[in-house]
């Protein structure tokens, strides 16, 4: 360990003395990452993923090809902004007390950016669903005008071009010939590396700690009023809700993509893995305390033409209940997932 | 008399072998095994868009649609794939991979070559119009499908079946646009055709020496007539799945016709 760890900084010294006496291209920094670290991971007791790495096989070079990918603000029209700009590791992937985020020349979007986690389980993207398979979400936010406002031609031009990555694709998939298919395959097995399934609530279901009363109880609550939509393991259903925030929809959500008036403020309900490190809440960021969702639920419900069933009339919840259920929430959060060093920034100093 | 020749030396051949000891010679060498005569040939579809009976020049040329409405072209662009051909006397060639991306302003994309066609006559062709549903499912694509080509669709994932845009004095959005962009793979939005245009008494044949070409003609006024006249004023842009892009390919249906095969 000792050694390992002596190899490294000898290493990150030299790379630091090379980039300082030359004007070339830094070579690239050896990765550290034991490769049988770089598997599918399924948690005990969850579903089997519906995306496994079916032909795209996880290896150990793509996934770093994809972090990299991730963290490269040439994805973005003016090289400025990249997924991780508004996917911040320290807040499990979305963007922290940021209502909505902010692209290219400071435009701001119109929906939170979400957590990223445990993506290999869903079968659609986005709030309103509109991707259908999470090779092809990137093309979204890259493509956005307010978000990145990159073609995907340009962008792939621009990423043959940088001589940091030819030897990455070579080492990845056997090519230096960089092509869309090859960049979104990248990024996908960086993300569906990105499994969150170590919190406290998970370690309490392994019958390795226990709970406090108060979380307990919270839990309880959790099982009894909130599971039917965001429900456990995953902490969502996948479906489209609407949860009684307006009357009227700004934003009509699913209804963007379908048309149909049945689907009209509807939007896809969130996990709640991680919620204590995703705030604001709701998708267009109007929440910045689980108090406040809390208090939504129990009594700021409001009737629509779609709300959805569970949610008619409210929630209601006591004082005790709100601080029970939220002391449960706040056992969600994956101290070891937002740590870890495999998903760092590999372009930060 | 070339066939005589060849009988008489097939014989002599034969009687040189019979002649020969039965005893096997140990050094003999094994008879090298022949190169097998070719099965497969080539085909090729040259695919010409026109507006009715003219040629299509972008953006200076002015046609009219059978509403009377005058438009001007400027894009033209769509998908061919999963193309079938059907042999005479029964049986057919299925093209692997067959995703094909015709762009009017690059002549060279409307040159599709078959090859590994079995050898024989075909009768009649049949091909898709627009991507089909499982690769609209299915990942990121390449080739043909790469949406670096600009006919997906990244917030609503999906191809981009046909892309027509140009220019109407009729049209009511900005500039007097015309912005039809058809697609859809599913459900009540599916925009997806298998069409056979046919080849009429014509044949082609597929041999080892020739490789026959069929003519097609892609009518670009077929986009906004039979079923649905389309009023430029009315309906003028379509950028996502739902009941306008499926009248427009309800229309398209028809855009192709086999002009004539040449063998």
């Amino acid at each position: 360990m000792f050694l390992k760890n002596a190899l490294k900084y000898t290493m990150v010294a030299a790379t630091i003395i090379v980039a300082a006496s030359s004007c070339e291209v830094d070579p690239p920094i050896v990765e550290e990452l034991p490769a049988d670290n770089i598997r599918l991971i399924v948690p005990p007791g969850w579903p089997y993923p519906n995306y496994d790495f079916t032909g795209n096989p996880l290896t150990k070079e793509g996934f770093v090809l994809g972090r990299k990918l991730f963290y490269d603000p040439q994805l973005s029209r003016d090289n400025t902004v990249s997924c991780g700009s508004c996917h911040q590791q320290f807040a499990a992937f979305s963007h922290l007390d940021h209502v909505v985020s902010h692209g290219i020349d400071g435009l701001l979007g119109t929906r939170n950016a979400p957590g990223l986690f445990n993506l290999n389980w869903h079968t659609s993207f986005m709030w309103d669903g509109g991707v259908n398979h999470i090779e092809v979400q990137p093309t979204a936010p890259i493509t956005n005008p307010v978000e990145m406002d990159e073609s995907i031609a340009n962008m792939v031009i621009k990423i043959q071009n940088d001589p940091s990555y030819t030897a990455m694709f070579k080492d990845a998939f056997g090519t230096e010939t960089v092509t869309s298919q090859l960049i979104f395959r990248a990024i996908t097995q960086f993300q569906g590396m990105l499994v969150s399934y170590n919190s406290k609530y998970d370690k309490y279901s392994r019958g390795e700690i226990i709970l406090t009363a108060s979380e307990q109880n919270g839990l309880n609550l959790f099982m009894d009023k909130c599971n039917s939509c965001h429900t456990a393991p995953l902490f969502t259903n996948m479906a489209f809700m609407n949860n009684g925030l307006d009357s009227v929809f700004t934003d009509a959500g699913r209804a963007t993509i379908t048309l149909l008036a049945a689907d009209s403020g509807t939007f896809k309900v969130p996990s709640l893995r991680n919620v204590n490190l995703t705030r604001p809440y709701m998708h267009d960021g109007r929440f910045s305390t689980l108090s406040q969702v809390m208090d939504h639920y129990s009594s700021g419900v409001v009737n629509s033409s779609t709300i959805s069933p569970g949610v008619v009339g409210g929630i209601p919840l006591t004082s005790t209940e709100k601080a029970d259920l939220i002391a449960f929430l706040k056992t969600l959060s994956d101290t070891e997932f937002i740590t870890d060093p495999r998903f760092n920034d590999p372009f930060a100093p | 008399m070339k066939n005589s020749i060849k009988i008489l030396s097939a014989l002599f051949l034969i009687g040189a072998v019979s002649l020969s000891s039965c005893k096997k010679d140990p050094d003999e060498e094994p008879t090298p095994t022949p190169t097998p005569a070719a099965t497969t040939g080539s085909l090729a579809l040259h695919f010409e868009n026109m507006v009715g009976d003219s040629a299509l020049v972008f953006n200076t040329q002015t046609y009219v649609t059978a509403n009377s409405d005058s438009f001007t072209v400027s894009t033209f662009k769509y998908y061919i794939s999963n193309i079938v051909l059907t042999k005479s006397g029964g049986g057919t060639y299925t093209e692997s991979e067959s995703y094909h991306l015709i762009d009017a302003s690059d002549l060279a994309t409307g040159e599709i070559t078959l090859t590994n066609v079995p050898l024989g006559d075909y009768t009649g062709i049949s091909f898709m119009i627009g991507v089909d549903s499982l690769r609209n499912v299915s990942g990121a694509q390449t080739g043909a499908l790469d949406p670096a080509n600009g006919m997906f669709w990244s917030w609503s994932s999906g191809y981009i079946m046909m892309k027509f845009e140009g220019n109407s004095p009729q049209s009511t959005a900005a500039a007097n646009g015309l912005l039809f962009h058809v697609g859809g793979f599913s459900g009540a939005n599916n925009t997806l055709k298998t069409v056979s245009p046919s080849f009429g008494v014509d044949v082609a044949s597929v041999t080892t020496s020739a490789t026959p070409e069929i003519h097609l003609k892609t009518d670009i006024l077929e986009l906004f007539t039979t079923p649905t006249n389309v009023d430029f004023s009315t309906l003028n842009t379509i950028h996502m799945p739902g009941a306008n892009a499926k009248t427009i390919a309800d229309n398209y249906a028809d855009m192709f016709t086999v002009e004539h095969i040449h063998n």
